[in-house]
């Protein structure tokens, strides 16, 4: 295998939930690929389809009537090839989850099981995938506390959810999910419940481990800084689309579509030095909120909230996904014209 | 630990104590009275009477009547019953078997059907199954119990000729299978109600739980559907069900009641009626003394379970 082949690819994922107003498009239409060792942000303000495109990924979305999804997403075989997850039978996929691929979410103490032992939680996923003895996959379990760093993991095994600091817990959650060394990791907010020095030693721990085990992250977060810090390439999510994708340092450089620039000026800097303490200072904020998915508006969904929307062309079609340079996307009628401004 | 059980113990005790002067208020208000029997004897005199009861001690104040009878109860001495001159502890114990059977029989059934229903009510929610389940679930909850019984003895005994319209068991015959047979329908008839309602509290608690977060976490490690139900789900949606099943007790004492006496089962259920009938107070109090403890020794081993099975409860 080249090591240009992706590992995940998700083209077209389309997901629609069933709702008493109507179909909700959650996610229309979202395309990426996703290179091994790769780290991916997902970027986007609550609403904008993030989560359920993982989500979909993991196939964790709930069945038909209720919730449509649509597209592909490949998964590299090692033979070569790769395997369509959403065409898997439930069964076959299962044994893809936790194994290939595995996702760590927002709040780990309420993702833990409050009744059984973080221990048993972990060796599970281990007895399950590699049909491991308890007690194989127990000591399997305490070399995996030791490496996200839990001191006495031995002791540990047998500790409930609620015995452990919200840190801890998020180090099981890693723990757990590292279990059976995916080759890709979804990690769906993980640092967003933390104290931020607990965020900073968790985002630390998990660039530590995708550097060991060469596994591929996607990485959602609505943090500019957190980007910044553990992505390589973002892809900036607005109502369910893909609004614009860039490696990490060009985004931060060179935002082309009005909405990524509005995120990178809404986050707080420390006043100047010189300034006078924090009179004056404002945080820069994108007007109105994000749209109701059940009434999109037409053209560019972002179009009412941008300051350079033009009528006519901005709110009758929906524009294309242009390349910018070099893996550089955008979807913005106007970008040419805004970058030269 | 030991703060809480000494702490439940007094609450208990004062309990007993206010369960035991309500129900002695209660029998010596209703009207008539246990020489009520001897009234119809031929040739009996009003002086004979004033003699009986006197001897019964029934012509002293109810307070000094009460203290008598409370003395002796804490000591363990329960009285003679006044129908047979038996002691009391021995008319219960003799009683006691054939309740336990019953209720121990139709809680099996209660909790493994009304838990499978529940269950997979909340997993297929909304499905047929779910709506029937739903249905059947209010119809036997609006059925009156005596009403049910007496439908149940005509459809299987009178007209199938299948099961027998009560008793324990066939005269002569005490093999397991025959006590078996004659406990289908009276467990069955006793346990619809506490099915009916274990189902409905099971579906709301797994519902509860499968859309929690940790559900989820276990599906992402790719566990199959079952694990994910039986260990992750089920769980965590029983322990709720601890405490409902501590409080499902009384319902069923009082169902025992009345299914006893529908299927003419020689129980405890039935003595209190009988008794209650003839006015028999040492016999009525006996049982009602035993019921109340029953009744608050299942809701202490509920808390005391509950503690056990979630990590997250300590007693103090």
């Amino acid at each position: 295998m080249t090591a240009a082949e992706p590992v995940l690819q998700v083209d077209g994922l389309r997901v629609r939930f069933a709702s008493d107003a109507g179909a909700v498009a959650a996610v229309n239409g979202i395309s990426f690929a996703l290179d091994r060792g790769e780290t991916l942000a997902l970027v986007g303000e609550s609403g904008s389809g993030k989560s359920v495109t993982s989500l979909a990924v993991m196939r964790l979305l709930p069945p038909p009537p209720v919730c449509e999804v649509g597209g592909r997403i490949s998964l590299a075989e090692a033979e070569g090839g790769v395997r369509d997850l959403l065409a898997l039978p439930e069964e076959a996929m299962c044994r893809v989850r936790g194994d290939r691929v595995s996702m760590i979410f927002q709040e780990p103490m309420t993702s833990l099981n409050p009744v059984l032992p973080v221990g048993e939680q972990i060796a599970e996923a281990i007895r399950f995938h590699r049909a491991a003895s308890r007690r194989v996959a127990l000591a399997a379990a305490t070399d995996l506390l030791e490496r996200v760093g839990i001191p006495e993991p031995r002791k540990r095994l047998g500790s409930y959810a609620h015995h452990l600091s919200g840190g801890q817990r998020q180090r099981v959650m890693i723990a757990m999910a590292l279990a059976c060394n995916p080759e890709v990791l979804i990690a769906d907010e993980p640092t967003t419940a933390l104290d931020v020095t607990v965020q900073a030693q968790i985002l630390e721990l998990l660039r530590r481990l995708q550097q060991e085990t060469g596994m591929a992250v996607i990485f959602i977060t609505h943090n500019l800084g957190v980007v910044a810090e553990i992505a390589d390439r973002v892809l900036v999510m607005y109502a369910g689309r893909a609004v614009e994708e860039a490696e990490v340092a060009t985004l931060f450089r060179r935002p082309l579509m009005p909405y990524t620039a509005g995120l990178l000026a809404s986050v707080p800097r420390l006043p100047e030095a010189g300034c006078k303490g924090r009179e004056g200072v404002r945080f820069a904020a994108i007007p109105g909120t994000v749209p109701d998915p059940l009434a999109l508006p037409s053209g560019c969904s972002f179009h009412p909230r941008c300051v350079h929307a033009k009528p006519g062309l901005c709110d009758s079609e929906v524009p294309d996904l242009e390349d910018a340079g070099p893996g550089h996307r955008v979807r913005c009628r106007r970008w040419r014209a805004i970058d030269g401004s | 630990m030991t703060g809480f059980l000494l702490r439940r113990l007094g609450q208990s005790l004062l309990l007993l104590w206010l369960v035991s002067v309500i129900g002695f208020a209660v029998l010596h208000l209703a009207p008539g009275g246990p020489l009520a029997e001897f009234t119809l004897t031929p040739g009996m005199t009003a002086a004979e009477l004033k003699r009986i009861a006197h001897q019964m001690g029934l012509d002293r104040p109810l307070p000094v009547q009460y203290w008598e009878w409370f003395r002796r109860m804490v000591v363990g001495n329960w009285g003679r019953s006044y129908r047979d001159n038996q002691p009391v502890l021995w008319e219960i114990g003799a009683r006691l078997p054939a309740t336990l059977e019953l209720m121990i029989s139709s809680t099996l059934i209660a909790v493994l059907l009304g838990t499978w229903i529940g269950v997979l009510g909340a997993v297929r929610r909304y499905s047929i199954f779910d709506s029937l389940a739903t249905v059947g679930a209010m119809i036997a909850l609006s059925i009156p119990t005596f009403w049910f019984g007496l439908v149940v003895i005509y459809i299987f005994s009178v007209l199938l000729g299948w099961l027998p319209p009560g008793n324990l068991h066939t005269t002569g015959n005490s093999s397991f299978l025959n006590y078996a047979w004659h406990l289908i329908a009276p467990a069955t008839v006793l346990g619809l109600v506490t099915v009916a309602i274990w189902s409905r509290y099971m579906r709301s608690s797994m519902l509860n739980v499968i859309n929690q977060d940790f559900v989820r976490t276990a599906r992402a490690k790719g566990l199959p559907q079952r694990v994910v139900l039986l260990r992750h789900s089920l769980r965590n949606a029983l322990l709720p069900m601890i405490a409902i099943a501590g409080l499902q007790l009384p319902t069923l004492l009082g169902g025992a009641l009345v299914t006893e006496t529908v299927f003419t089962w020689p129980g405890m259920g039935r003595l209190f009626l009988d008794s209650i009938g003839y006015r028999d107070y040492p016999v009525v109090m006996g049982i009602l003394m035993l019921s109340a403890l029953m009744v608050i020794g299942s809701n202490l081993v509920a808390d005391i379970l509950y503690a056990v099975a979630d990590p997250r409860i300590r007693l103090r």
